[in-house]
C-alpha cells in the first residue's frame, strides 16, 4: 500500500478545502470498501480525510413529507430507523441483503452510492480494465462475466454497480447532495451516475472534489407497499446476481402508480421505466407484469455467460410485483 | 506539502488507553495483534469476508481488518480479550464451550464479538434480511434459528460448526428452544 497522510475533519467546509486542494486525496468514509481496494492497489490515495465524525449522521423528517439522511449515517442506522422502515420498507430491505452485520455497522450512505464495482478484472491491477487504467481493454467481454451488466453496458465496460441500496434510491426518486468550494448541489439518483460509453472510468456527475453531504427521499406514498428482493450464488453475504425494488398501487385491479427499479444488471441502479409506463393504468395480472418486464428487457444486450439474468429478472419482476399486488389488495 | 504519514495515535481498548507510533497504513487489526500483544482477534482473509477479526467498536461489531488503526482513535474499543468478567467467562463464551460451538476455534473470537452484537442489535429492535415484516408496527422478529444464521453470516467457520454456533447464540440470548433446534426446523414450523 502507498503511504499517505491522514486528516480528520470535523465541519464540511473545511473537508471540502483540503480535498480541493490535493487532488489525490479521498474522503475516508466507513472505509469497507475504499480501505479493501488500497490493499489491493487499486486506490492509491496520497492523502485521505476522514469524514466519518462530521455532523451529517442524521435521518430527519422534511417539512414535505420525505426524509433526509446524512452521508455519515451508517447502513445498520439507516435500515433501522422507524421511519425508513414504515415508509420505505424496500429501501430498509435492500440495506439488509447487502454485506454483513459488520460491514453494514460500518459502511456509510455516501459511501454506498460511491462504492465500485466488484467485476474480478477491475480488482486485479495485473489485468488490463477500462474503468481502472483507461484505454487498457475490457477482458471480461471475452473472459469471466456471468455476473456482468445486461444493460446500459459498453464495447468498453460490462462491469454492474454492486450496491443494494441504490437500486432502492433509484427506485424511490432519492436526490443526492453535496458540498464543493463553490457551494452545495444536488444531483437526482438518475442522473448520478453517467453512461457507460467511452469512458468508464468516469462513474459520477458529481464535480471534482465534492463530498456527498447526503440524500433526499421525496414522499412516496406507493413506497409503504414495497419490497427489495435479491438473488445471489448462497442464501445470505453475497453480492447480487440480479435484484429488484418495487412499489406498486393498485385500485379495483388497476395499476394505478408502480416504481421498479433493477440491480445487478448495469453499471448503475437500473430504474425500469419502460416497465413502468407499460403498467400504469392498465391491469395489475401477472400477464401484464411479465409484458411490461419483457418491454423493458427488450433492451438487453446479453453475453454469451449472463444470458441467464434476462429470464432471471422478468421472473423476479414478475413475483414480486405479483405479491405486491396481493399486499395491496388486502 | 507532504503531511506525515505516520501519527502517534492513542487506543481505547478493553477500558485502557494504549498509546503508539502508527504507519497510516495500519490496520486496527494488525495494530492489536503485532503492536499491542492483543492476539486473540484473528487475521482471516484481510478483506472483510470472513469475520474472524471482529471486535465491537462503540458496541457495534466491527471487522478491524478494513479498519484502519488512526481512523480508530477516539473510539471504544472492545476485542475477545475484555469480553469476560475477570475469570468469570461472559454468558456467550460460556455457551459456545458448552454447546461446542466450534472446532479448530480459529474463527471463534470473531464469532464470540459478532454473537454480543447480534444479542445487542436484536434487543435494540433492528431487523434483518430474513424479517419477514420490517415495518415498525409488524414489532420485532423473534430471534430465531433462522434470524440468528443470518444475523451471523458475516463470519465463516471453515469447519463448518455452523449448527453448533446457531445454538449457543440462541441459549446466550435467551432463547433457546431445544438442544436440536435447527434453521430447517424453523422453516418447516413457518410453513
Amino acid at each position: 500500500m502507498r503511504e499517505f497522510g491522514y486528516q480528520r475533519v470535523h465541519d464540511v467546509s473545511g473537508a471540502v478545502a483540503l480535498r480541493g486542494a490535493d487532488p489525490e486525496a479521498r474522503y475516508l468514509g466507513g472505509g469497507t470498501n475504499l480501505v479493501d481496494l488500497m490493499k489491493t492497489g487499486v486506490e492509491r490515495p496520497a492523502h485521505l480525510i476522514d469524514v466519518r465524525e462530521l455532523p451529517l449522521g442524521r435521518i430527519e423528517s422534511t417539512p414535505d413529507g420525505g426524509l433526509r439522511v446524512g452521508a455519515t449515517v451508517t447502513n445498520s442506522e439507516l435500515a433501522a430507523h422507524p421511519e425508513v422502515r414504515r415508509a420505505y420498507p424496500a429501501l430498509a430491505q435492500a440495506v439488509l441483503a447487502g454485506a454483513s452485520g459488520q460491514l453494514r455497522n460500518m459502511a456509510t450512505v455516501g459511501g454506498n452510492l460511491l462504492q465500485r464495482t466488484r467485476c474480478g478484472y477491475f480488482a486485479d491491477t495485473t489485468q488490463p480494465c477500462n474503468k481502472r487504467a483507461p484505454g487498457s481493454g475490457c477482458p471480461a467481454i471475452e473472459g469471466e462475466h456471468h455476473n456482468h451488466a445486461i444493460l446500459g453496458a459498453s464495447a468498453h465496460c460490462v462491469a454492474t454497480h454492486p450496491s443494494d441500496m441504490g437500486v432502492a434510491l433509484a427506485a424511490f426518486d432519492a436526490v443526492v447532495h453535496y458540498e464543493t468550494a463553490d457551494g452545495p448541489g444536488e444531483l437526482p439518483l438518475a442522473e448520478f451516475y453517467l453512461p457507460v460509453g467511452d469512458t468508464p472510468h468516469l462513474e459520477t456527475a458529481l464535480p471534482s472534489g465534492a463530498l456527498i453531504t447526503g440524500i433526499t427521499l421525496p414522499p412516496a406514498p406507493v413506497a409503504a407497499v414495497s419490497r427489495y428482493r435479491k438473488v445471489r450464488e448462497r442464501a445470505s453475504y453475497a453480492f447480487a446476481i440480479g435484484s429488484i425494488a418495487a412499489a406498486l398501487d393498485v385500485e379495483d385491479g388497476t395499476v394505478r402508480e408502480v416504481r421498479l427499479a433493477f440491480g445487478a444488471v448495469a453499471s448503475r441502479p437500473w430504474r425500469a421505466r419502460t416497465a413502468e409506463q407499460a403498467l400504469t393504468g392498465g391491469p395489475a395480472t401477472a400477464a401484464a407484469f411479465a409484458a411490461a418486464a419483457d418491454a423493458e428487457l427488450a433492451a438487453a444486450e446479453p453475453l454469451p455467460h449472463n444470458g441467464y439474468k434476462v429470464t432471471l429478472m422478468r421472473n423476479l419482476a414478475v413475483a414480486v410485483l405479483t405479491e405486491l399486488a396481493e399486499e395491496a389488495a388486502r | 506539502m507532504a503531511l506525515p504519514t505516520t501519527s502517534a495515535i492513542t487506543l481505547n481498548i478493553n477500558g485502557e488507553k494504549h498509546s503508539l507510533p502508527v504507519d497510516h497504513r495500519t490496520t486496527l487489526l494488525d495494530a492489536l495483534r503485532e503492536r499491542l500483544d492483543l492476539t486473540g482477534t484473528k487475521k482471516g482473509c484481510d478483506q472483510g469476508q470472513c469475520g474472524a477479526c471482529t471486535v465491537l467498536m462503540d458496541g457495534r461489531r466491527a471487522v478491524s481488518c478494513l479498519q484502519l488503526a488512526v481512523a480508530a482513535e477516539g473510539r471504544e474499543i472492545t476485542t475477545i480479550e475484555g469480553v469476560a468478567d475477570g475469570d468469570t467467562l461472559h454468558p456467550v463464551q460460556q455457551a459456545f464451550i458448552d454447546l461446542d460451538g466450534y472446532q479448530c476455534g480459529y474463527c471463534t473470537p470473531g464469532q464470540i464479538c459478532s454473537a454480543l452484537g447480534v444479542i445487542e442489535e436484536h434487543a435494540a429492535g433492528w431487523p434483518s434480511a430474513v424479517t419477514a415484516d420490517v415495518r415498525p408496527e409488524a414489532g420485532p422478529p423473534p430471534l430465531t434459528a433462522e434470524e440468528i444464521s443470518e444475523r451471523m453470516s458475516g463470519n465463516l467457520c471453515r469447519c463448518g460448526a455452523y449448527a453448533s454456533i446457531v445454538r449457543a447464540v440462541a441459549r446466550a440470548a435467551g432463547v433457546e428452544t431445544d438442544g436440536a433446534h435447527t434453521a430447517t426446523e424453523d422453516k418447516e414450523t413457518a410453513a
